[in-house]
């Protein structure tokens, strides 16, 4: 279980989190929702250990990670498909996914997980990652994360800019993920997109929580949503 | 054949083929090629840090120097054996590469260039500062006794030559097979783009160190082999000039590539030698050379064969 404890988190001197708090559980898929400039994508980056907290806690099934470096909290099986994939643009799709597998000291099972999950990474493997299409570079960039065998996955719009029989894919590999047991935080603009998967969501604005309820509440209450969000 | 098997062919061919030109070539071009496979060597270190990790040291003179000093100062004030002082030199470097690490990997990007660069005029001045046992500028020559290793005389033009050879194959396929093996790929991911390689997990200052320290110590393994084989120790090796021809030899044959250094060398060596042959403005023609090359192959020769068609090239 992956606990986000009040913490607080600053671009230099201009502090975008002022205590965000959250957890997410083994086998269930954690949304946040938010306005831009909510804070979402810097929790997941606090999270993942890309910024560092000035205040609050990060644990990991009660451990406290939220001092460590980034590669040790991937080494703890935290992975990060941040928004915009970040893939490793000169390399090939195979070349990518070995980055993965190197990391997370896996081998050709997971590689064949991996392959099976993303069926069209497996025809690409030796074409160059930034000759993708968007929803393929996101296939790629969650595949990657796979490859380092995630107990918690942070996912940060993997929808954006995809057509929808790729959102569709890849609502299809999260819902697959949750029920590989994973912890699954997701951060998605597509409200629809979150009412169908998710388990728990969380609203922030101004790096604050609003509140955290059930995606069934929400399901029952959508006025939240135009409240919340204006939608 | 799989790309592992090209690769592993590519590599041995250079290796057969300049073990040929010994037999083919004038003893002039055959004196010139082992100074080019030392040179190489020299290099092959230099892309591993630059070409591979992705970090621009503007002070591997060091490192060259340091094992050119560690073998031929031995020799010089106690008399080391020559295998034992050999060992010296590579161990200087190393020492060395691994305090400049520790230090320079504290700054990044333009910074770590800037302080690469202090770190070996910092040398540099120390060579000339101890003159009276390093002979500075003029610097001295490695005695005959210091040249022979294991019974062979490397003064010896053919001897010389089959050492550089076997001295540049062992770095060449090392090379190739580092580059491939898991730390040789994590050092690509960090060159790639080092935020990344961290959120997959990879500790990327542990792999830079480790960088430093590889590419450090095979430059000082070069710095002993020249001066074993050339029988010359001099400050010149420490100036700035020999921290830039790495530079410049591996972005002329393409960085990240393990021919490229080769290929780089070659291609300056004898830029400048033919060029010279012409008028005593040489350097003028080199300069245009290195500026239409940069221009219409800014990946470099083997980075532009690369790009071309052969995309298994390590």
């Amino acid at each position: 279980m992956l606990e986000v404890d009040n913490i607080h988190a600053a671009y230099g001197r201009a502090k975008a989190l002022h205590g965000v708090s959250l957890t997410a559980e083994r086998g269930e898929i954690l949304c946040i929702l938010g306005r831009n400039g909510a804070g979402k994508t810097t929790t997941m980056k606090a999270i993942m250990g890309l910024l560092p907290l000035s205040e609050g806690r990060i644990t990991l099934d009660g451990a406290n990670i939220g001092s460590r470096p980034a590669h040790e909290r991937a080494a703890q099986r935290i992975a990060y498909v941040p928004q915009g994939r970040r893939l490793f643009p000169e390399l090939s799709v195979e070349e990518n996914i070995e980055m993965g597998l190197i990391a997370g000291a896996a081998g050709p099972k997971v590689k064949a997980h991996v392959l099976e999950m993303f069926p069209r990474l497996a025809e690409r493997l030796h074409q160059q990652a930034s000759t993708l299409s968007g929803g393929e570079q996101q296939m790629l960039a969650t595949a990657r994360a796979l490859c380092i065998q995630p107990q918690v996955l942070l996912l940060d719009e993997p929808t954006e800019g995809l057509q929808p029989s790729m959102i569709d894919l890849i609502r299809q590999v999260t819902l697959r993920m949750k029920e590989e047991g994973l912890a699954v935080i997701l951060v998605e603009q597509r409200v629809d997109a979150v009412l169908s998967i998710a388990d728990k969501v969380v609203f922030l604005e101004n790096g604050r929580n609003l509140e955290t309820m059930s995606a069934d509440q929400l399901r029952a209450d959508p006025a939240k949503l135009h409240s919340y969000l204006g939608v | 054949m799989t790309d592992r098997a090209k690769s592993y062919t590519l590599h041995v061919g250079i290796v057969v083929l300049l073990a040929v030109l010994f037999f083919v070539l004038p003893a002039y071009h055959v004196g010139n090629l082992a100074r080019i496979m030392v040179l190489a060597v020299y290099a092959i270190g230099y892309n591993l840090l630059f070409g591979y990790t992705g970090l621009l040291s503007l002070g591997h003179a060091l490192f060259f120097a340091a094992g050119m000093y560690g073998f031929g100062m031995s020799i010089h004030l106690w008399g080391t054996p020559t295998a034992l002082a050999l060992v010296l030199g590579g161990l200087s470097g190393l020492v060395v590469a691994g305090i400049v690490g520790f230090l320079a990997l504290r700054t990044r990007d333009v910074a770590f260039m800037i302080v690469t660069l202090m770190f070996a005029q910092a040398g540099y001045l120390t060579i000339l500062y101890f003159g009276p046992t390093t002979r500075g500028d003029e610097g001295f020559v490695v005695s005959d006794a210091g040249r022979t290793l294991f019974g062979l005389d490397l003064s010896d033009e053919a001897t010389r030559y089959w050492a550089a050879l076997v001295l540049l194959a062992t770095a060449l396929l090392g090379t190739a097979a580092l580059v491939k093996s898991r730390l040789g790929r994590a050092l690509i991911a960090v060159r790639e783009n080092e935020e990344r390689a961290q959120m997959l997990g990879y500790d990327t200052t542990r792999l830079k160190y480790i960088a430093v320290v590889l590419s450090g110590t095979l430059s000082a393994v070069a710095g002993a082999a020249y001066a074993i084989l050339f029988g010359y120790v001099g400050g010149t090796f420490a100036t700035v000039q020999y921290s830039i021809f790495p530079l410049l030899w591996v972005l002329l044959g393409g960085a990240g590539t393990t021919i490229g250094p080769l290929i780089g060398v070659i291609f300056m060596f004898y830029l400048i030698d033919i060029s010279s042959g012409f008028t005593d403005a040489y350097m003028f023609i080199a300069g245009v050379a290195l500026l239409i090359l940069c221009l219409f192959a800014p990946q470099g020769i083997a980075g532009e064969i690369r790009r071309r068609g052969l995309k298994w090239l390590p």
